[in-house]
């Protein structure tokens, strides 16, 4: 069988949005979106020692090779960027039919998902993908087991956990709460140079340029503002007078 | 203006959250509407009326009663093209983001999401990047689609509440929208008292180092006469029980006071507990998120300080 993980590129330590483009600043250092790496992970042991596939997918930026290279050499067996400047500034509806394309191509048995990019707090995206691929779908995933033909799942909700069972081919989106990623080893690394790696234009995988970027985005971003200030906030660190500071600082609050 | 909102219920009763977001549409348009589908809804319908709904369109089916999403996403698509609403509006949770990202796609309309407020002009307030920046985001066509923060709103009842007209709605399935189905369904029992209103709450993170350290959580919240709360990673560890976790799969709490110990402050946590009035933590890291939204950041040993804060605490309340 085969399995394709969605993964994505996100910027190193806190971000920055460009005031001029009012996106998210890219130029700098990224990293493979550490919930990303729970979808890698929970592909590889679904994969076992088995002779399934499991195949990394990103939408992004050339540097985006870096995290596919990533997930690569945790253990993926192939990769797929799709790059193209006109791709720049998706919104959800453009990236799903993006990645819907892409998919596609794949025909994979499973699509995974994490729970949420940590750039954008994006924790949509695998909803809008499964509609345009018409197939079923369940977040927020702790747990995750194949049957043949089918798969089952155990989520955590608000109110407790469910369990779901859908036929395959589906699309799940699983929670960091599912496993431990591993850490690429160096044999792993060594050999993900060796791995194939495919970069695709949106020509290649048949999306339209009209329907994505800037283009094909229904949501924009006005304008960048101050959030609202927590007023007097305070730090300190302890000098072994924290306890008394803190109890200083709850009466003059009114709180006890 | 012409709304929809996806309202949802548990246990029989109208989630707060979908019924804040009903009474902030109340106070934007007066076409407002709401959507309820699950098995024994009808009987819900009227309540919507109080927070602001005119029309509540009903699906009363007990196969829709288990919360998936997709068939949610037919109902939504199926009135917005026949009743011509221009926005729908969600309050988040795990069922309603999948629900509205969905319907985006099926109808190629934008989502904004994570929203605190909308304005009547249609600028929705986002606050993004561990709440550094307030972003100002828009929609360019109709439907508008927007996702909610939870707690963003109090469900408090309109002022120019009254009864609502109810219809009912019939839905042809997509193919896919039923193929995904929920075969069983464990609730957890809560014990101790109700975190969602206490006024005062403890909670405790991975930063406490073993699960019998939450006595250090216990004590203090016993001292300030409040209840426990818990991280989603401890819940999971098996620390503590489900019914204390607080975050976007667990409770979202908004007491007087949040204490949280040895918590690092991850989005999936601050997002149950940002709109509490006054917040206190106390992290040994000092680049700990959770000091970015702390009203008193104190970077220290929580083993070391809060036996201390206990003990003060009790003498300053008589206890």
């Amino acid at each position: 069988m085969k399995i394709a993980v969605c993964v994505k590129h996100v910027p190193e330590g806190h971000g920055r949005l460009d005031p001029g483009s009012k996106r998210l600043d890219r130029t700098g250092e990224g990293a493979l979106n550490h919930f990303d790496a729970n979808a890698v992970e929970e592909a590889l042991r679904l994969k076992g020692d088995s002779d399934s596939e499991v195949v990394v997918v990103s939408l992004g930026p050339e540097k985006a090779a870096d995290s596919l290279r990533k997930a690569l050499a945790m253990g993926a067996d192939r990769a797929v960027l799709v790059s193209d400047e006109a791709a720049a500034g998706s919104d959800l509806v453009a990236t799903s039919a993006i990645l819907a394309k892409t998919l596609e191509r794949e025909s994979a048995d499973l699509i995974l998902f994490g729970q949420q990019a940590s750039d954008a707090d994006g924790a949509v995206l695998w909803a809008a993908v499964a509609e345009r691929l018409r197939r079923p779908v369940v977040s927020q995933a702790a747990e995750l087991t194949l049957n043949d033909g089918s798969l089952r799942v155990k989520r955590q909700t608000e109110f407790g956990y469910d369990v779901i069972e859908a036929p395959l081919p589906a699309v799940v989106a699983v929670s960091d709460a599912i496993n431990e990623p591993r850490y690429p080893s160096l044999k792993g690394i060594m050999g993900a140079k060796k791995k194939p790696f495919e970069t695709l234009s949106l020509g290649d995988v048949g999306a339209d340029a009209a329907q994505a970027g800037d283009p094909g985005s229904k949501t924009e971003v006005l304008a960048l503002g101050d959030p609202p200030s927590r007023g007097d906030a305070r730090k300190i660190e302890d000098s072994g007078n924290a306890a008394q500071e803190i109890v200083d600082f709850l009466a003059e609050k009114r709180l006890i | 203006m012409s709304t929809l909102v996806f309202l949802e219920h548990h246990g029989g009763e109208l989630q707060k959250g979908s019924l804040g977001v009903l009474g902030k549409a109340a106070t934007l348009g007066d076409d407002v509407s709401a959507v309820l589908a699950g098995g024994g809804v009808r009987s819900l319908a009227p309540e919507a009326g109080k927070y602001g709904a005119k029309t509540v369109y009903v699906l009363e089916d007990d196969s829709l009663e288990p919360p998936t999403p997709q068939p949610r996403v037919d109902v939504l698509a199926k009135l917005v093209q026949e009743k011509g609403f221009d926005t729908v509006l969600f309050g988040n949770s795990v069922l309603a983001a999948d629900v509205a990202a969905g319907l985006a796609a099926r109808l190629d309309a934008g989502l904004n999401w994570d929203l605190v407020d909308l304005t009547s002009d249609f600028v929705g307030k986002r606050p993004a990047l561990q709440d550094s920046v307030l972003v100002d985001v828009g929609w360019r066509s109709t439907p508008r689609l927007a996702l909610f923060r939870a707690g963003s709103f109090d469900a408090g009842e309109s002022d120019g509440g009254g009864t609502p007209a109810i219809e009912d709605v019939s839905v042809d399935f997509e193919e896919h929208s039923r193929s995904a189905k929920v075969v069983s369904q464990e609730a957890e029992q809560s014990s101790g008292p109700s975190i969602e209103d206490a006024d005062v709450i403890v909670a405790g993170g991975r930063g406490l180092g073993a699960p019998e350290n939450f006595t250090l959580a216990e004590e203090l919240a016993k001292a300030l006469g409040g209840a426990v709360g818990a991280t989603r990673a401890v819940v999971d560890a098996g620390w503590y029980p489900y019914s204390a976790q607080i975050g976007q799969t667990g409770k979202v709490v908004s007491p007087k006071l949040y204490v949280a110990l040895g918590i690092s402050g991850a989005i999936q946590h601050k997002v149950g507990m940002q709109s509490s009035n006054v917040i206190v933590a106390i992290n040994k890291d000092p680049n700990a998120p959770i000091f970015e939204f702390s009203d008193l950041g104190v970077v220290g040993d929580v083993h070391e300080i809060v036996p201390k804060l206990t003990e003060l605490v009790k003498q300053k309340r008589g206890q």
